[in-house]
C-alpha cells in the first residue's frame, strides 16, 4: 500500500516539468532558426569589410594602421568573451570559459596580464573576479550595433594607448545546430594569413585623408567581428538549449514510464494482499 | 540600354539594397559625391543623409545613418551604420560599458548575493542540526 499516492504525485510534478522542457524546447528551435537568419544576414557586410581590410592590410599603402603593426613585445593582453545571458543551454557557456581559462593560464605562465570585456551575463559572473573592464548584458535576443559599440570601444582604445598588445576574440562557432565548439581567434593585431589574396596594386582615392577613413574603418571592422560573434552565439544558444531541453523531455518521458510500472507494480500488489486478506479472514470464519 | 553598376548597400544587421544601378548620389563627409558607372576606385567614409541612386524602374532614396562606401569601376558598396555615429557618443557608450563592468565588480549582482547569503544560511543550519544530533545521542 506504501507510497500509492507519493508515487502518483511524483509523476504529476515530472509531468509538469516535462510540459515546461517541452514548451522550452520548441520556444529554443524557433529562435534558432530567427538567430540563423540573421547570422546570415550579417554576413555580407563582415565579408565586405573583410575584403576591404584586406587590401589596406596587404596593398602597399602610405599609411600603416596600428591594428596591422605587431608588436614585439607583449605585456598584457585583452580579451573579448562572448557568452549568453541564460543559462539552460547545456554546456555551451561552460566548454568556452574552460577554452578561455587555458588561454588566459597560458598567458599569466609568461607573465603577461590579461584584461576581459565581456558579453552575456554568464561571462560576467564568471570572470569577475579576472577583473573585467567592460561588459554589456541583456542584449536579448535581437541584439543591436548601438549597445555593443561602448564595450569594443573600450578595448580598441586600450590597444591605441598601448595598454593592451593584443586582442582576442573568445566566441562560440555554429557548426551545425547539433555542434558548437569554441574558438579562441586573433583579432588585433590583424593576421594578414586570414586575408584573402590580392592581385592588385592600385591604391583607393581616399575622402577625406587617407588616414582617417582607415581608422574608422578598422574600428567598424572589429565592431563587425564582435557583432558577428554575438549574433552567432545567439544562433549557438538557441540550438544548445533545444537539444538540451530536447533530452531533458526524453528523460522526464522515462523516468515517467518507470514511476508508472512502479505504481502499477504497488497497486497490484496492494490489490494481492486484500485479496489474500479477505482469502484468509473467510477461511477464519468457516 | 545605359550603363550600370553593382550597388550593394549593407549594414551589420541587413543587406539593404544589391542590385544594378545606373547613377547613385552618396552623402559623402566632405560632400555629396554622384558616382557613375566606371569611377575610378574611392572610399569614403559617410555622413548621416539621403542615398539616391537610379534603377530600371527609377530613383530610389535610402536614408543612411553614416558609414563606409567603396567604389570600383563597376561594383560600389556602402558598408552603412546602423545608427547615426559621433565620436563623443561612442566615447560616452564606451565610458558607460565600463561603468557597468565596475559597478557589477563592487555591487556584486543579486543573484550571486542571494547565492552565498542562502549557502551561508545554509552551512549555519547544518551546523545546528549537526549540533542537535550529538546532544540529542548523549542524552540517551
Amino acid at each position: 500500500m506504501a507510497g500509492l499516492k507519493e508515487i502518483r504525485s511524483q509523476i504529476g510534478s515530472i509531468q509538469n516539468t516535462k510540459k515546461i522542457t517541452k514548451a522550452m524546447e520548441m520556444v529554443a528551435a524557433s529562435k534558432m532558426r530567427r538567430a540563423r537568419e540573421r547570422m546570415d544576414a550579417s554576413r555580407p557586410y563582415a565579408d565586405k569589410m573583410r575584403q576591404v581590410v584586406s587590401h589596406m592590410a596587404l596593398g602597399k599603402l602610405e599609411y600603416q594602421h596600428t591594428f596591422v603593426k605587431e608588436r614585439e613585445t607583449v605585456k598584457r593582453v585583452g580579451y573579448i568573451v562572448i557568452s549568453s545571458d541564460r543559462g539552460l543551454c547545456g554546456g555551451l557557456n561552460t566548454n568556452l570559459f574552460k577554452k578561455a581559462f587555458q588561454d588566459i593560464a597560458d598567458w599569466k605562465e609568461q607573465d603577461v596580464e590579461v584584461d576581459i570585456a565581456v558579453f552575456g551575463s554568464k561571462a560576467l559572473s564568471t570572470f569577475r573576479r579576472f577583473g573585467v573592464v567592460a561588459e554589456a548584458t541583456g542584449l536579448g535576443d535581437k541584439p543591436g550595433m548601438n549597445d555593443m559599440v561602448g564595450t569594443i570601444k573600450v578595448m580598441l582604445d586600450a590597444y591605441e594607448e598601448g595598454r593592451i598588445d593584443r586582442l582576442f576574440l573568445v566566441e562560440n562557432e555554429f557548426v551545425n545546430s547539433m555542434t558548437q565548439s569554441p574558438r579562441v581567434t586573433q583579432m588585433i593585431p590583424i593576421i594578414a594569413a586570414d586575408m584573402e589574396e590580392i592581385q592588385y596594386h592600385w591604391d583607393y582615392i581616399y575622402e577625406p585623408e587617407s588616414n582617417e577613413v582607415i581608422d574608422i574603418l578598422m574600428d567598424r571592422y572589429i565592431e563587425s567581428l564582435v557583432y558577428q560573434g554575438v549574433v552567432e552565439n545567439i544562433a549557438c544558444e538557441m540550438s544548445a538549449r533545444m537539444v538540451a531541453m530536447k533530452s531533458a523531455t526524453d528523460n522526464a518521458g522515462d523516468m515517467i514510464d518507470k514511476l508508472k510500472l512502479k505504481y502499477n507494480k504497488a497497486r497490484q500488489a496492494a490489490i494481492t494482499q486484500e485479496i489474500s486478506e479477505i482469502v484468509s479472514g473467510a477461511a477464519a470464519v468457516e | 540600354m545605359a550603363m550600370t553598376m553593382q550597388l550593394d548597400v549593407v549594414s551589420a544587421e541587413e543587406s539593404l539594397f544589391s542590385g544594378a544601378v545606373q547613377e547613385l548620389i552618396a552623402p559623402g563627409s566632405m560632400g555629396d559625391l554622384g558616382i557613375m558607372p566606371r569611377h575610378s576606385q574611392l572610399i569614403t567614409t559617410l555622413k548621416a543623409g539621403e542615398l539616391k541612386y537610379k534603377t530600371g524602374d527609377g530613383e530610389v532614396s535610402l536614408f543612411v545613418a553614416g558609414g563606409i562606401m567603396e567604389v570600383q569601376p563597376s561594383i560600389v558598396t556602402i558598408l552603412a551604420d546602423t545608427a547615426v555615429r559621433s565620436e563623443d557618443l561612442d566615447e560616452q557608450t564606451a565610458k558607460d560599458a565600463q561603468k557597468r563592468a565596475e559597478d557589477a565588480l563592487e555591487g556584486k549582482d543579486p543573484e550571486d548575493l542571494d547565492y552565498e547569503a542562502i549557502r551561508a544560511e545554509l552551512d549555519a543550519a547544518k551546523a545546528q542540526i549537526e549540533m542537535i544530533h550529538r546532544i540529542g545521542k548523549t542524552l540517551r
